[in-house]
């Protein structure tokens, strides 16, 4: 569904990412790991053409992203960032934005929302304006706003990261139930390894804006590529 | 002073500093916007100018629009000197580049990011904008609220273009500075009453649109 090649992208005349070569797979999960400022949200930004490469091609669907219109394309993906970035209005008025944006009839719309207001578990969050929710429901919003759109690709940027480690683990298996169940293709950005593992097919590491390894979270554990993964591998908390 | 008198003036400045206020808005909210979210060579150097612009004193812009709407001037063709178009001209001059600096400001205070997720979302440029006025909406109204302040309080500049002309371009600020000079301080203090009763009634309008949003944001505090 994805092929990337030979991309690079640059800021002040600095590489920040390039990756010779990644492909995505129609349904399935890929985990992007790698320490802080290895380049892991600039290839998301880079998928939702927020940031356009210096060199090389991502390739949607057969397609050029370059060749693609930018708002066209944004309006088949859904992007999830580490804060929930809600907007001042009802949780339902939120989950609807994208809906809104892309001219949905009311009638259809109202339905999906109620759909993934459901699955989500908010329903009693429903009528409740942004700013009064916790950090757990606010991302559950979050996800239910990019879920609602029902995205060809759902990216998102370590949407758990936020919160503390109970309600991170309970999003993490309601995130992880809904992509089996949905079969969507997502790019997750984090820092967990086991957390990547939960979730992904594959797991990708980056590390100082190179693509290092791709495989499964096991593979990467046993069988690092080099040193640096090695020594990437070392540094998570066990 | 007669009852008709003060009635007359009282409508012609709040008319003017009203037209002049919308126009002012008309090209600062989208000026302001353009340059909180761009991101080009020259941004500072031109948000520098609109902030100094902020603090134009008002007779240096009546000057400049005198000079300009001159009889000799290079608009003197159009013949709007000492006419209330030319005190709403000068009046924008002020106005605008508080409402365009007070905008940019107000749009840089916001998340970066939530461009981003905006455009992340599906919204086209136009829906971005939208959306980030929203967000923006309280300082945005303190934008308003100042550039109306700026002008409806300035005298210079209403006095050097508008010649304070009896039944045509005397406002109430302009009155109040005659009345003082006549020596007529009664007078002057009601006139300068009026003004502040008026500026403020005004104010109260906004700043109740402005605090019944802000209202809502602090019955709703985040709940950890």
């Amino acid at each position: 569904m994805i092929e990337i090649r030979n991309l690079l992208i640059q800021r002040n005349g600095r590489a920040v990412l390039k990756i010779d070569s990644l492909d995505i797979k129609r349904g399935e999960t890929l985990a992007v790991v790698g320490p802080n400022g290895a380049g892991k949200s600039t290839l998301l930004l880079a998928l939702a053409r927020l940031l356009k490469p210096m060199t090389g091609e991502v390739i949607f669907n057969g397609k050029q992203l370059a060749r693609l219109d930018d708002l066209e394309y944004r309006r088949r993906i859904s992007f999830v960032f580490q804060d929930p970035l809600l907007l001042d209005m009802t949780v339902e008025q939120n989950i609807a934005l994208g809906l809104k944006f892309r001219n949905t009839p009311r009638e259809e719309f109202q339905a999906r929302v109620w759909k993934w207001i459901k699955q989500l578990g908010i329903e009693s969050l429903a009528k409740r304006r942004a700013s009064q929710l916790s950090g757990g429901e606010a991302q559950r919003v979050s996800l239910a706003r990019a879920f609602v759109l029902e995205p060809e690709l759902l990216l998102l940027d370590e949407p758990f990261a936020a919160l503390d480690p109970p309600t991170r683990v309970k999003l993490l298996q309601d995130l992880s139930a809904l992509l089996v169940e949905d079969h969507r293709t997502a790019v997750f950005v984090t820092h967990n390894l086991n957390e990547a593992a939960k979730l992904s097919h594959r797991v990708a590491v980056i590390v100082d804006g190179m693509l290092r390894q791709v495989g499964t979270a096991k593979q990467i554990k046993s069988q690092p590529a080099d040193e640096t993964v090695k020594a990437f591998l070392q540094e998570l908390p066990q | 002073m007669l009852d008709s008198e003060i009635v007359q003036i009282t409508f012609l400045s709040l008319q003017v500093s009203a037209i002049a206020t919308i126009i002012s808005l008309l090209i600062g909210l989208p000026f302001g916007t353009w340059l909180a979210l761009g991101d080009f060579r020259g941004r500072s150097f031109i948000l520098s100018i609109i902030n100094t612009g902020m603090a134009l004193p008002p007779v240096v812009v009546g000057l400049v629009v005198a000079i300009m709407l001159w009889r000799s001037g290079p608009l003197g063709s159009l013949r709007l000197i000492y006419t209330p178009i030319a005190i709403i001209i000068a009046q924008t001059v002020i106005a605008a580049p508080v409402v365009t600096g007070l905008t940019a400001a107000a749009l840089e205070a916001l998340d970066p990011r939530l461009r981003q997720q905006l455009l992340g979302l599906g919204a086209s440029h136009g829906q971005m904008v939208w959306y980030l006025w929203r967000e923006a909406r309280l300082p945005l109204l303190a934008a308003l609220m100042a550039g109306f302040g700026s002008v409806i309080s300035e005298v210079g500049a209403s006095m050097m273009v508008g010649g304070n002309i009896r039944g045509q371009t005397r406002v109430l600020t302009t009155a109040i500075v005659l009345e003082t000079s006549k020596g007529e301080f009664g007078s002057a203090l009601a006139l300068s009453t009026l003004l502040l009763v008026l500026t403020y009634l005004i104010n109260l309008a906004l700043t109740w649109i402005q605090q019944r949003g802000h209202k809502t944001d602090r019955q709703s505090a985040p709940r950890k």
